[in-house]
């Protein structure tokens, strides 16, 4: 699948990519988002727990938790910078968590999205390691048990709606729409920002050649992505299978070369 | 300024970052460095309390570099105008203004006024209500004036006694150099912004200033606001596009409830309460507010027809329409002094809707005390919040102060539908009416406050019926008619907007409050509403998108008065009605036509031409000149020098914060010589400049949490947000302290001590201020006893020390001390307060 290219899925009808934009440029760390979408996809609380850590309290990405706002406070030479960020699953071009489910529990949709059925997944846990993001976890709370992640709000969009977090975002921080258009509309805002003499924005997750194929969730950084807890080069984890088997079948091959040679060597006793 | 916009106004913060997309240049200027602070292009930090400090250098600034829009300044303020003779600056007085008496601490404000004004005329009936602690709310402020011409000027604006040459003298010693030595800001970072501000006016370009309650909650917080006006009125911000003073207000709908009289000494439309003790005829009353010239000049049609919507048919002409029914004033009746009288046994019931005091007001312990002395107090809330159950649960209970077996407050909690639960109008910062339908019903017994309210009348009268008792007359006489529908007889909130809109001989809706008449032939629950009912349709109820409308979005809802969104718009017009530029367009003069036109309904006489002059003898709107915007007053001119309606100056002077670690830099006189400090042992305040408090606390809201916590620590996705009551605290200061990340502090002042966990952030800078380090505390103030997330409030720090003009409480800054680790428990926790300096302000003074 390219980046924009939607795909066939169950026989419904392909619909152009979508998913989303976040600039954090004119993020105001309000939490909207994550309250929005814990309203609408009854996300449960997850623990009243002061971290201390600027005003994030809410720390990572998890079953309980699929909008995550990130605060960085930063001393510069020429003032104080206080970085926010809205953190969201990337619905991946190659979705690690969608390779390695054995119970075909993660699909992707006609959107091109990425979701998680909670009543097919039996909660492995195979995902949570293929996500190079961190994004998947497991939630253990009242006997649920199962994986549980951002699903671009799919049973908003296929009613034409926009993702909750989108629509309750008042800056327009977090865009919602058709992934081909929110990538153009993502380097026009790239290049504006560099006019504007602020060299150290960049995008991220709006190369397809990156190690998940691109994703479904591009983000206009401020700073390099570690500073927002995002790794730097994520790779798809079975992005490498075919060639893993490639090996391990040849080396396979040989051992049974080896095994067949011995056997022949025995018949000559 | 005064403003964490991004946080606390996030929805209307979109834009200001639209505007950024588009060019504008956004600056912050703030004790903090907040979310807002992060979004704008620059960052200036300073003390809190030194607001007017900064304020007026930008003053002198413009003065000095001659940056003032000319033609603006000279036609559409008063400027040109000469004060009395009599009148003397507080750069003769050391801080001082002219007629003050230090024994009562108020201002005879009779010298302040416009040269060659009749003596008893000067500051008119209103000077009778400035006695401490009394304010005679709204209305007309400028005397009465012949013909609407101030009666002495010079248009050269050379005359030494003229308001310009009096104001640039006044503000000449807020230099760069001063307001870095008082504010703790570079005089590089001042300069950016006074030179930014100059830049964004004339012809071309304009700009706009915010404001909330971190300008308002202090002791000097109406001249903060007031040097904002000076500023904006010298650079020809006002009535033009991109101008203005956006006052963001507290929460929905404090507009709308300040123009519903939600304050005690002002009726519906701002029209002023009567003092029992002054007035006792309708006759007086009207001409004791009222005024010769400009709109105010109809406050008889305001008030006669709001008579009429109170008391309908009962109000007639031989009755004064019911004026004797009317409740009136004898003192002050704020809500500090409410609670002052509720520990004195003076108030013994209270209605309390929609406020958490024993939170959210300064000094909230008093607060609790007070709620504890009543007999009797009713709460409408959505849940049970800590000004209801101080009984059980207040921290008074553990140090020994309040036993639950000995308060004897019978406190009824009734349970309240929210926003959605209800119909009903939000009326926010631009004075726009919003409609909101109810979309579910409201669960069980909870109802809305319409209902409450209506229902309780009903029964009142009800059971009132058959009395003869002349007191019971005031709410017999009462028009308590409503439609009502569904189970729980709901009553109409559409008819009640109808009757605040009122209506005409003909029983039909009115459709702007020109249309009022003092003759008790129309109605109208408060005039600058009128016309939100127009052609009988609920004009609030308009929801057309702006997509589909003009760049003024004129029918989405609908602002007051008259449907305008940009008040005093004349003035985005030239003297000539031409506009001042194509850039600036929005209303004008259509030569041709004869009339005034534009984007936006013009707020001014339609027909009257700009070269209009006031013939002699005019009165009302008629002696309002075509080239006078300013259609209030009864000059029509932008006050850049307040002749009236003031308690403590007709121009801002930097005070000190009444609770500060410094002297003024800039007079003899340290802090507002009228603030009002309320007296009480319960109350007392921090020294100045007591080594034992050497920070300065302020306090403020988190986007998290909604004001005193009810409607959010009660809310798990909102309390896990910021789950603990937390204080900030610059590196500097957690060094001198101890203090650590994460751990806990104890916050003192002569009022109580909190505990708190401690965020220790470079957001906080340690300021350079007089030769030396000040360092500052920030205390959200959300928390309490009750909820998901619980913790001691803020509020509790704070005295009761109040702005003289509208009596709100100084909790933007204020003096502490900080120790490292958790409060003392129990009866140790007053212990460690009394070893604190406090003081009490002389009873006898308050009672003045």
């Amino acid at each position: 699948m390219q980046l924009g290219d939607g795909q066939t899925t169950y026989g419904l009808q392909i619909q152009p990519r979508m998913g989303f934009f976040t600039d954090t440029s004119v993020c105001i760390g309000c939490k909207a988002c994550e309250v929005a979408c814990k309203e609408w996809n009854l996300v449960p609380e997850d623990g009243l727990v002061w971290s201390g850590n600027s005003y994030d309290n809410t720390g990572e990405l998890s079953a309980n938790t699929w909008r995550h706002v990130a605060f960085i406070e930063q001393q510069l030479d020429d003032g104080m910078r206080w970085l926010m960020s809205s953190d969201v699953c990337k619905h991946c071009t190659h979705a690690g968590c969608l390779d390695v489910c054995p119970t075909g529990a993660i699909t992707r949709t006609e959107f091109g999205t990425v979701v998680i059925q909670d009543d097919v997944c039996n909660g492995c846990g195979y995902c949570v390691t293929a996500c190079p993001f961190g994004v998947i976890s497991k939630r253990e709370i009242d006997g649920d048990g199962g994986m549980h992640k951002c699903t671009l709000c799919y049973d908003r969009i296929e009613d034409g709606l926009e993702p909750a977090c989108a629509k309750a975002c008042p800056t327009k921080s977090i865009q919602f729409g058709p992934l081909h258009e929110l990538l153009e509309r993502a380097h026009g805002r790239l290049e504006d920002l560099h006019e504007a003499g602020v060299d150290d924005a960049c995008l991220y997750g709006a190369n397809e050649d990156d190690g998940v194929g691109g994703m479904g969730s591009v983000f206009l950084l401020l700073d390099e992505p570690e500073v927002y807890g995002l790794p730097p080069d994520p790779v798809d984890p079975t992005r490498n299978l075919g060639t893993i088997w490639g090996a391990a079948g040849a080396a396979a091959a040989l051992l049974a070369v080896g095994v067949a040679f011995a056997f022949v060597g025995g018949g000559d006793d | 300024m005064g403003s964490n916009m991004a946080e606390n106004h996030p929805v209307g913060f979109q834009w200001v970052m639209e505007a950024k997309l588009r060019g504008a240049k956004t600056m912050h200027v703030d004790p903090r460095f907040t979310r807002t602070s992060a979004l704008c292009d620059s960052y200036v930090p300073i003390r809190a309390g030194s607001d007017i400090a900064f304020l007026g250098g930008i003053v002198n600034y413009i003065f000095e570099h001659e940056r003032w829009f000319d033609e603006y300044v000279r036609h559409y303020t008063n400027a040109p105008v000469i004060i009395d003779e009599r009148f003397e600056d507080t750069e003769d007085l050391d801080g001082l203004f002219s007629g003050f008496d230090p024994e009562k601490r108020v201002y005879d404000t009779s010298s302040w006024h416009y040269a060659g004004l009749p003596e008893q005329e000067t500051a008119g009936e209103r000077s009778k209500g400035q006695t401490k602690g009394e304010q005679s709310g709204h209305g007309a402020q400028a005397g009465h004036m012949s013909s609407g011409e101030p009666p002495e000027e010079d248009g050269t604006l050379q005359h030494p006694r003229c308001v310009f040459q009096i104001l640039k003298r006044h503000f000449s010693r807020y230099t760069p150099k001063m307001v870095a030595e008082i504010c703790g800001c570079t005089e590089e970072q001042f300069l950016e912004v006074a030179e930014a501000m100059c830049e964004n006016s004339g012809r071309e370009r304009t700009g706009a200033v915010v404001y909330s309650v971190g300008w308002t909650q202090h002791t000097v917080g109406v001249q903060y606001i007031r040097t904002a006006a000076i500023i904006q009125l010298l650079l020809g911000n006002i009535g033009r596009p991109g101008g203005g003073i956006m006052a963001l207000r507290g929460h929905a709908s404090i507009q709308g409830s300040t123009d519903m009289a939600t304050l005690y000494n002002i009726l519906p439309g701002y029209l002023p309460m009567p003092h029992g003790k002054e007035v006792s005829s309708l006759q007086e009353y009207l001409e004791g507010h009222g005024a010769t010239t400009g709109r105010w000049a109809k406050f008889p049609t305001y008030s006669i027809s709001q008579l009429k919507a109170f008391y309908g048919a009962a109000a007639t002409k031989e009755n004064d329409y019911c004026f004797d029914l009317l409740p009136k004033i004898s003192g002050d009746h704020a809500t500090y002094q409410s609670a002052l009288d509720m520990l004195d046994g003076k108030v013994k019931g209270f209605f309390l809707f929609g406020e958490n005091p024993g939170v959210g007001s300064a000094n909230a312990k008093l607060q609790r005390l007070a709620l504890a002395s009543l007999d009797w107090l009713v709460v409408r809330d959505f849940f049970e919040i800590e000004s209801a159950s101080f009984w059980h649960d207040a921290a008074e209970l553990e140090t020994g102060e309040l036993k639950t077996d000995e308060i004897g407050t019978e406190v009824f909690l009734l349970p309240a539908a929210s926003h959605v639960e209800k119909d009903g109008s939000f009326t926010n910062t631009q004075r726009l009416l919003q409609w909101h339908w109810k979309a579910i019903e409201p669960p069980q017994d909870c109802r809305s406050d319409l209902s409450f309210t209506y229902h309780l009348g009903r029964r009142i009268r009800e059971k009132l019926k058959d009395s003869t008792d002349p007191i019971d007359r005031g709410i017999l006489a009462l028009d308590w008619e409503y439609a009502t529908s569904g189970e729980h007889d709901e009553p109409s909130a559409d008819q009640v907007l109808r009757e605040i809109n009122g209506v005409g001989p003909d029983g039909k809706a009115l459709s702007k409050y020109q249309e009022l008449r003092d003759d008790g032939s129309t109605s109208c629950g408060c005039w600058i509403y009128c016309g939100a009912f127009k052609g009988e349709e609920n004009q609030a109820a308009r929801k057309k998108p702006r997509t589909e409308q003009g760049p003024v979005p004129s029918e989405w809802g609908w602002s007051w008065p008259s449907n305008e969104r940009i008040l005093y718009n004349r003035a985005s017009a030239d003297p000539d009605g031409k506009p001042w530029s194509e850039r600036k367009k929005y209303v004008w003069w259509d030569e041709e036509k004869k009339e005034w036109t534009g984007l936006d309904c013009p707020d001014f006489t339609p027909d009257k031409a700009p070269d209009y002059k006031p013939p002699d003898g005019a009165e009302g709107d008629d002696a309002i000149r075509g080239d006078h915007p300013f259609v209030l007053q009864a000059d029509g001119r932008g006050w850049l020098y307040a002749a009236a309606g003031l308690m403590d100056g007709p121009m801002p002077t930097h005070y000190e914060p009444h609770e500060s670690p410094f002297d003024n830099l800039l007079y003899g006189q340290r802090a507002n010589p009228t603030a009002q400090l309320l007296a009480h042992k319960k109350n007392r305040f921090n020294p100045a400049k007591d080594e034992a408090y050497p920070y300065v606390v302020t306090s403020y809201r988190l986007t998290e949490h909604h004001t005193a916590g009810a409607m959010s620590r009660n809310l798990e996705y909102l309390s896990e947000l910021q789950p603990e009551f937390f204080i900030e605290v610059s590196p500097e200061l957690a060094a001198e302290r101890k203090l650590e990340h994460g751990g806990w502090a104890t916050v003192i002042t002569a009022r109580t001590a909190i505990e708190a966990r401690v965020m220790v952030t470079e957001r906080l800078k340690p300021l350079e201020i007089q030769g030396r380090k000040l360092k500052q505390v920030g205390v959200p103030y959300h928390w309490g006893t009750r909820g998901l997330t619980t913790g001691d409030a803020g509020n509790d720090l704070y005295s009761i020390a109040l702005d003289p003009n509208v009596h709100i409480q100084e909790v933007k800054a204020a003096t502490c001390d900080v120790r490292a680790g958790r409060r003392p428990r129990g009866p140790a926790l007053l212990e460690l307060v009394a070893s604190y300096p406090g003081y009490e302000e002389a009873a006898s003074d308050a009672a003045r």
